[in-house]
Formats: structure tokens, C-alpha cells, sequence
């Protein structure tokens, strides 16, 4: 099945099975491989995108359901690490590993979308549909308070 | 964690070493004095003489990190010691990926070993690499003082410049990268002609590691990332127990899905393994596939529940076997017979599973004819991954390209002699002739896991009659990790000692004269690994635990209680005391949930203070803030020492409260982080961490606080309840047991 939708603002077509994942169509057809496969499952957010300005779980979402959307993904975020919540993730030193840090990034960026000065709770609540095994929530919690407050 | 059995004198001897061999060699191999340490453009290039510093006329300065970057920073850090002391500017450096040859690259505070593990890799590398950098800026001045016909003691840097005071002349080392020569041998400099620490311009000042931003664009490349032209996509069904194999394999709707390529039957147990144009062709075809197993005779019967029983039995002393002796002082459990009072206390802990976020994955590119191979993974150990893509095709290891990429995440799992993550690509691309990218499903990962072993501790401590304690004894029974992971080592350097699984049990920094810990090892047939804290979070689960218990038991406030032990340790106290100045403990309410722990963790001293709360209903602990006070020696980047103390504190606070893997069957009983649950924010505390000053050598940042929280929180629910867990991960459900009457003190 030949799907067309745009990603980071650009036309895009993908040739797959309907039921492939975005996650795989975004990472070996598209060749954006900062995406990440952590769980397969939506269950840690490492694939996780905007589609149409929601965030989404990359893993979860059929190419059959993208027709005519528009993706962004951590490549899209912005063209030199300007977008408010990348210059915050610098600052607080965030990343260890950083296999898990695209999709929180991109958790973050639709969070403050939504919600551009969001309670600390509001913070959590949102950002525990991920898990970073190096244990960085802390500096995760700092920076999104950060891009918050400077924007 | 290795460092106990390499004397000091050797790492100094093998610095001197590594100098002379990388200039002596420039000389005799090349006949010109470039290369080894200073390398024009005109020379040979690095990949020739393995130098680990290249100064370029341009001013670059390359340095070799021979370390594996999983987010803990020593890639940076490594760099980062030796350009101190050359004097470099630090934007002139760049870093380079040191190819896996131990004999150059190796640690000298790990066997010699390109192995990136047991935070020993800042503690390993520190006096050599400052020595080595020393010895760079020397020939550095030498041909300054040489070129303007002045003596050396004229000569003074900054960084990356070589400055004459009296005439104010000036020249770069990329300047004097273009005329300089090396000496015949490496110079001598003597320990008082390193930097003092209060010269240090980057030692204990943050930098920004080298990889961060592109782990902020989403640029940062993971061996899963690799795109090799020509490169098919390997999924693997693999057997369910380590050492079963396929008996039948039905694959008839495996094949018909569009894109499979070939599906084969692979040897040593690596299982049935499908290659496909793309991935989710490669995984649907898996998924398809129907394969029936052959029984395991050892791993098929294993019951984790069952066996935990067996295994306290053993600890206990109610099951005949021989002990493993693994440290003694004093007279050892003998000191008991003239013990007054005695107690004792048992313990458990359940098999923990890595999860690193990146599923484990590699890619291979075998030569048509067999003979040689390029591959990519994410490995803490460069040398191992050589030398097992070696042995598994049975070529040389000179036919083996490995190419370094960051790992996402590694806790421990990367790190088995046989890269067991490695090895399906390897067979895959041969097979087929083709490079292959082969990915673990989530699910692949766990029932695949490598865990940290389940053990039963039982402690007995003997009091003298001033209640002084004089005695501790202390048996552990665990699957036998060293054996199956490294079996190398274990036959080798360990002397067929678990050292994985009982480091930690030493207590040096403790004045209890008679000491004894001994080891019931069970080869159970279930896949291990060292994972983040290794035996010590384990370890001091029970002992810390145990030490609170005496504490209590006695009526003395387990500060003071720790305090009267560690009297001999003067970091040790300090630790102990900066942590409760930080949570006010002196000051705490009784009956408040505050629960201590300290470690000697390979010399870093570090004590952390839980506060929790409790629901007596549903059992659920919540950590509310955790302290930790650490002295790692000296903090060459201490933002980072930060970050990874939070981290290790995030790691121990899954282990303490939810991580359980169980074995049915010899069944794996978890797939994914549904039912396998590790830590998240919402139940992140509030982490202080106070790096506490010292000017010791590094000692070791990155796991030293994960075994702090399991004791700390087991302390503050005796505080907070008067009840003892015993058993990790403390679960709601065996919380309620114990506040039902299961556990009293």
C-alpha cells in the first residue's frame, strides 16, 4: 500500500504493508532514524512523534492511519537544536545514554504546545508515559520547567 | 573493581610503558621522529601507529577514548585527564574511538581489559593518562626550548600555547607539531611535576561531553541506526532455554510473508533466525513461524520460587555443600564462640533484568568467501566483540573490523565474553552473504536476559560483652554469574571465585576484627550477567540492613552506630556525617520515615538518607527524597558525578520496590515493561546529591549509589513501622505480610 503524508513539512510516500508501524516506515523507508524502538508496545515512548501536533506513540500507529497527515519528528523538531525545549535539554545537561531523549523531547515540545507553563504535576503526569533507564527525570523535570519559563 | 589485585606499582610501570612503546615504535618502524605522539600531516597515519595523541599543524589535537560511551561520560573524561596535563585547549581537542587493541588501549585498573564496566574506567585510566600527558607536553617544551635555543626551565604553557616570558615569544603545539622530533625514549616526569590540583583548568570544571547534542537533534548514532548498503534485516525465535535448540520448525507462513528472504536453522543454540527486506517483514515472519523446542535437563525444571527457598536453605547451612571462601579477617566466624550475644538476620533478592532502552541489536557484513567481517555493535567491551566474532566464524582476529558506536544504555548486559548479541548477525550474514542488521524485540530482550542472579543472604553477628560488635558472618547462595558470563575470567584471573556476585560483602571500612563472607554458588542453568551495582546491591541490602538491625537491636541511633564502626575512616565518617547534615537526621522526628545506609563502594565512600511514606492499605512505599553524600576521590567532572548519582539512585530505587524478574518452568515469566515495571517520574523522588571534597585518586561514580536504596528504604520502613523487608523487590504485597505480622522485629 502506497501512503502519502508529510514529514517535518516535507511530502512523503511510503510503500509498506498497511500495518507496518510508522516507527519502522520512519526509520529504514524514510531514513530518520532518531525515532527510536524501545518497547514496540507504547509503553516507554522512545518512538514517540507528533502527527498533526499531538504526540504519538511512532510504534503504535499504522502507516495506513498517516494518509494525508503531517509527522514531525526529532529531525523536524528544528533545523540546529533551537527549539526551546532542545536549548533547555542542553542547558540541564539531560541526555546519559540518550536512546530514550527523541521521544521525550517530543513529549516535552507538545506538552508546552498544549500547556506552555504546565504545573509540576502536570509535568509528571504527562512525561511518565516514558521510562529513561539512565534515570535522568530529574534534569527531564528541570528543563521542561526551563523551556517553560524561557520559552 | 578490579583494582585490589593490581598493585600500584604495576600502573605506574605500565604508563612508563605505554609512552615509551607508542615513541620507541615511531622510531624504529618509520625511521623519522613523528608519529607516536606528534603526527604531522606528512605522517603515517593513527590507524598505523595506535599513538594516543595526535597534534596536527592546524592546532587539532586528537585523542584516543578507548572507553564504550553508554551515557555515563567516560569517553569524555578520559580525554579530558590526559589533556590536563598536557595543557591542551580544550576546544582544540577532538575525540577518537580507540580501535580494540588491548595491549595499548587496555585498563590497567581492569586486567588490562577494553572492557567499559564496574566504574572503573575513570579510576583505571587516571594516573596513566595523566602521566602520558605530561610526557606529551614535555617533548612539546623540549622542542620549543630546542627551537629558540633556551632552556626548558624558561618555558611555561597555556593552554595549547608554549610562552617564553622573558622575550615573550609564543608558539602554538600545532606550530611545533610542524618541526618537532621526538625523543629516542619516553621522558621521565616525576610525580611532583604533575599539575597540583589547584592548577587544574579541566579537572573538576564541567565540559559538555563530547556526544551530548547529538542526542538532543536526534543525530546521535546507536549500533541499531547502522544503514550498510546491501544490509537485510535479521529476526531471531530463539529457544527457551539457554540451552535447548529447535526440534521441528514450521515455516511455512513464515516464508510466505512478502519480503522474507531465508530462514534458517542456526547452531549453538542461538535458535531459528529469519532475515527479510525489512524488519517488520522480519518480525511478522518470526512471529509466524512454529517451532518446537528440545528439552533443557538443567534450565527446563527451574522454578524461581522454589529454588529461593532452596537457596536460603543453603545459606542456612541446612543443605550440605562446600563454601567458597571470599574474604576473611581476624579469626572469621570462629570469633562467634566467644560472642556473648549473638544475631542474625536473612535476606533475598530477586533476578533484576537490565533494560536498556535500546533493544540489543548488531549488524554483520561477512566476506563472501567467509574469511573476514565488519561489524557494529553496541559493546562494553571493543576487544571482546573482536574476539568473539572471531571465534564464532572461526577466523583470525586480524579479519575482524569492529566499528564503535554509542550504546543505548548497558547496565552490565553488554559485556559477556561470548556477545551473545552479536552472535545471530554474524551467522545470519554468512549465511546469506550479505550484511545484516539482526533486532531483539523487547520481548526478545527479556526472555533472552542475562540477569542479576537471585541469592539468599543469611548474617550472623556476635557481640562482645561491652556490646561491642566483634563478628559478622555472612553466606550467600547465588546462581554463579562470573562463571557464565565470563568464564575467562572466572577460570582465570577470579580462580573460580564469583566475584560478580559477592563484592560487597567485605566491609573494610567497618572495625568489626573478626570477619567472614563465604559463597554457596548453584549453577542453575539460568542466563546472568553483572548488571548496574552489581553483588553489592545484593550485598548491602543485607548487610546495611543487618548493621541497622544491630543498631537497633542495641538502642543506638544508626548514625552513631556507623559512626562508632567506620571510627578508623575518616571519609567514611565524612560521608556519613554530610548525609545527615543534608536531611537533618540529628533532628528527625522519631518514628519519621528516615532510613541510613553507607558503602564503601572500591573505595568511594558514599551514605544516602531515605525518606518514605507508606500505605498501610495497599502496601505501596513511596521514596519521597533521597540524600546521598559521595566522595569519589577527586571529581574530575563533577555536574557528571551528579547526573550519574541520580541516575544510580533512580536505577536502585526499581531494584528496591518493582524489578522481579520470576522463572517457571524454566520460563522467563516477563516480556515487556507491563509486567517487568521500572522506575518512572512519577515516582522519581526528590534527589540531593553533595559531592563531598577529597583529593584521593578517582575511585568509581557510575553504580555507586544504586545498592544505597534498597537498605535505606528497608531501614526507613523498620523506623517508620517497626517492621523488617527482607526481601526485594519490597512489594506491596510483601509489605502487607510483614505488617501483618510476618516479619516483627
Amino acid at each position: 500500500m502506497i501512503v502519502h503524508f508529510t514529514v517535518n513539512g516535507s511530502p512523503a510516500e511510503a510503500d509498506a504493508p498497511p500495518e507496518t508501524p510508522l516507527l519502522w516506515v520512519l526509520r529504514e523507508h524514510l531514513k530518520l532514524p532518531g525515532t527510536r524502538f524501545g518497547c514496540g508496545a507504547g509503553l516507554c515512548g522512545a518512538c514517540m512523534v507528533h502527527i498533526d501536533g499531538d504526540r504519538a506513540f511512532s510504534c503504535q500507529t499504522q502507516l495506513s492511519g498517516v494518509e494525508g497527515r503531517a509527522v514531525t519528528t526529532i529531525e523536524g523538531l528544528s533545523k540546529d537544536s533551537t527549539h526551546p525545549v532542545q536549548k533547555a535539554w542542553l542547558k540541564e545537561q539531560v541526555p546519559q545514554c540518550g536512546y530514550c531523549q527523541s521521544g521525550q523531547i517530543m513529549s516535552a515540545a507538545a506538552l508546552l504546545q498544549h500547556s506552555p507553563h504546565p504545573s509540576r504535576d502536570e509535568i509528571v503526569d504527562y512525561m511518565s508515559a516514558h521510562i529513561c533507564r539512565c534515570g535522568t527525570y530529574p534534569r527531564i523535570l528541570r528543563a521542561i520547567e526551563r523551556a517553560s519559563r524561557e520559552g | 573493581m578490579l583494582r585490589r589485585s593490581i598493585p600500584e606499582a604495576r600502573l605506574t610501570r605500565r604508563a612508563l610503558m605505554i609512552g615509551a612503546a607508542g615513541l620507541s615504535f615511531a622510531f624504529v618502524e618509520r625511521g623519522f621522529g613523528l608519529g607516536g605522539v606528534i603526527s604531522p600531516a606528512s605522517a603515517a597515519s593513527p590507524t598505523t601507529f595506535n599513538p594516543w595523541v595526535t597534534i596536527s599543524p592546524d592546532g587539532l589535537i586528537s585523542i584516543m577514548s578507548p572507553a564504550a560511551e553508554m551515557g555515563q561520560g567516560s569517553k569524555t573524561s578520559l580525554p579530558l585527564i590526559l589533556a590536563e596535563e598536557l595543557d591542551a585547549d580544550w576546544k582544540d581537542v577532538r575525540i577518537v574511538a580507540a580501535p580494540p587493541n588491548e595491549e595499548i588501549y587496555g585498563n590497567p585498573g581492569f586486567l588490562g581489559m577494553m572492557y567499559t564496566a564496574g566504574s572503573a574506567t575513570v579510576a583505571g585510566y587516571y594516573a596513566p593518562l595523566r602521566q602520558f600527558g605530561a610526557q606529551v607536553r614535555r617533548v612539546i617544551l623540549d622542542n620549543a626550548a630546542r627551537k629558540w635555543g633556551v632552556a626548558v626551565s624558561e618555558l611555561r604553557t597555556e593552554p595549547g600555547v608554549v610562552v617564553h616570558d622573558k622575550t615573550g615569544r609564543r608558539l602554538s603545539y600545532g606550530e611545533i607539531a610542524s618541526f618537532a622530533v621526538l625523543p629516542p625514549t619516553a621522558p621521565q616526569i616525576n610525580p611532583d611535576e604533575l599539575k597540583r590540583p589547584d592548577q587544574f583548568r579541566l579537572i573538576g570544571k564541567d565540559v559538555t561531553r563530547f556526544e551530548l547534542p547529538t542526542k538532543v537533534d536526534g543525530s546521535a548514532r546507536y549500533s541499531i541506526d547502522i544503514e550498510v548498503p546491501g544490509m537485510l534485516y535479521g529476526a531471531l525465535l530463539t529457544p527457551v532455554f539457554p540451552d535447548s535448540r529447535a526440534k521441528t520448525i514450521d515455516d511455512t507462513a513464515a516464508r510466505a510473508v512478502r519480503g522474507v528472504v531465508g530462514i534458517y536453522d542456526l547452531p549453538n543454540g542461538v535458535g531459528v533466525g529469519v532475515v527479510a527486506e525489512t524488519p517488520w517483514a522480519a518480525f511478522t515472519a518470526k512471529d509466524a513461524l512454529r517451532v518446537s523446542w528440545t528439552q533443557s535437563p538443567k534450565a527446563g525444571a527451574f522454578d524461581s520460587d522454589a529454588s529461593m527457598d532452596r537457596y536460603a536453605a543453603m545459606s542456612r547451612g541446612e543443605i550440605s555443600q562446600q563454601a567458597t571462601l571470599w574474604d576473611k579477617a581476624g579469626d572469621g566466624a570462629d570469633g562467634l564462640k566467644t560472642a556473648t550475644e549473638t544475631l542474625t538476620g536473612e535476606y533475598r533478592c530477586d533476578y533484576a533484568y537490565h533494560a536498556q532502552m535500546e533493544p540489543l541489536n548488531a549488524v554483520a557484513s561477512v566476506s563472501a568467501d567467509g574469511g573476514s567481517v565488519e561489524i557494529w555493535c553496541g559493546t562494553q567491551s571493543q576487544a571482546m566483540a573482536v574476539k568473539a566474532a572471531a571465534s564464532t566464524l572461526g577466523i583470525e582476529r586480524s579479519k575482524v573490523k569492529f566499528n564503535e558506536v554509542l550504546l543505548g544504555g548497558g547496565f552490565g548486559r553488554r559485556g559477556p565474553q561470548d556477545q551473545d548479541f552479536l552472535v545471530g548477525a554474524l551467522l545470519l550474514s554468512r549465511e546469506i552473504k550479505r550484511p545484516v542488521k539482526v533486532l531483539w524485540t523487547r520481548e526478545d530482550d527479556i526472555r533472552n536476559g542475562r540477569f542479576r542472579p537471585m541469592s539468599a543472604h543469611r548474617i550472623e553477628a556476635g557481640f562482645d560483652r561491652e556490646g561491642a560488635l566483634t563478628t559478622w558472618h555472612h553466606r550467600v547462595t547465588t546462581d554463579n554469574v562470573s562463571m557464565f558470563q565470563d568464564p575467562g575470567r572466572y577460570y582465570g584471573p577470579f580462580k573460580q571465585r564469583d566475584m560478580l556476585s559477592l563484592l560487597g560483602t567485605e566491609l573494610p571500612t567497618y572495625a568489626i576484627p573478626n570477619r567472614l563472607s563465604e559463597h554457596f554458588a548453584v549453577d542453575s542453568g539460568v542466563r546472568l550477567a553483572s548488571l548496574r551495582g552489581i553483588g553489592f546491591t545484593a550485598n548491602k541490602f543485607a548487610t546495611e540492613s543487618f548493621v541497622d538491625e544491630s543498631a537497633r537491636k542495641r538502642g543506638i541511633d544508626p548514625l552513631e552506630f556507623r559512626l562508632s564502626l567506620a571510627r578508623n575512616v575518616p571519609r567514611a565518617r565524612a560521608v556519613l556525617e554530610a548525609v545527615a547534615d543534608m536531611s537533618n537526621w540529628r533532628q528527625r522526628r522519631p518514628g519519621s520515615g528516615y532510613g541510613l545506609a553507607y558503602i564503601d563502594y572500591s573505595g568511594t565512600q558514599i551514605a544516602g538518607v531515605a525518606e518514605i511514606a507508606m500505605d498501610r492499605t495497599s502496601g505501596e512505599i513511596r521514596l519521597k527524597t533521597f540524600w546521598v553524600a559521595i566522595d569519589p576521590g577527586v571529581a574530575v567532572q563533577p555536574d557528571n558525578i551528579v547526573a550519574q548519582t541520580e541516575g544510580s539512585v533512580v536505577y536502585g530505587l526499581g531494584m528496591a520496590l518493582s524489578e522481579q524478574i520470576t522463572i517457571k518452568d524454566g520460563e522467563i515469566q516477563q516480556s515487556n515493561f507491563y509486567d517487568y515495571t521500572v522506575m518512572r517520574m512519577r515516582d522519581l523522588p526528590d534527589i540531593q546529591v553533595r559531592i563531598v571534597p577529597s583529593d584521593g585518586r578517582p575511585t568509581g561514580v557510575g553504580q555507586m549509589a544504586t545498592p544505597l536504596v534498597a537498605p535505606a528504604i528497608s531501614n526507613a520502613v523498620a523506623e517508620l513501622a517497626g517492621v523488617r523487608l527482607r526481601h526485594t523487590p519490597m512489594l506491596p504485597s510483601r509489605v502487607l505480610a510483614a505488617l501483618n505480622g510476618g516479619a516483627r522485629q
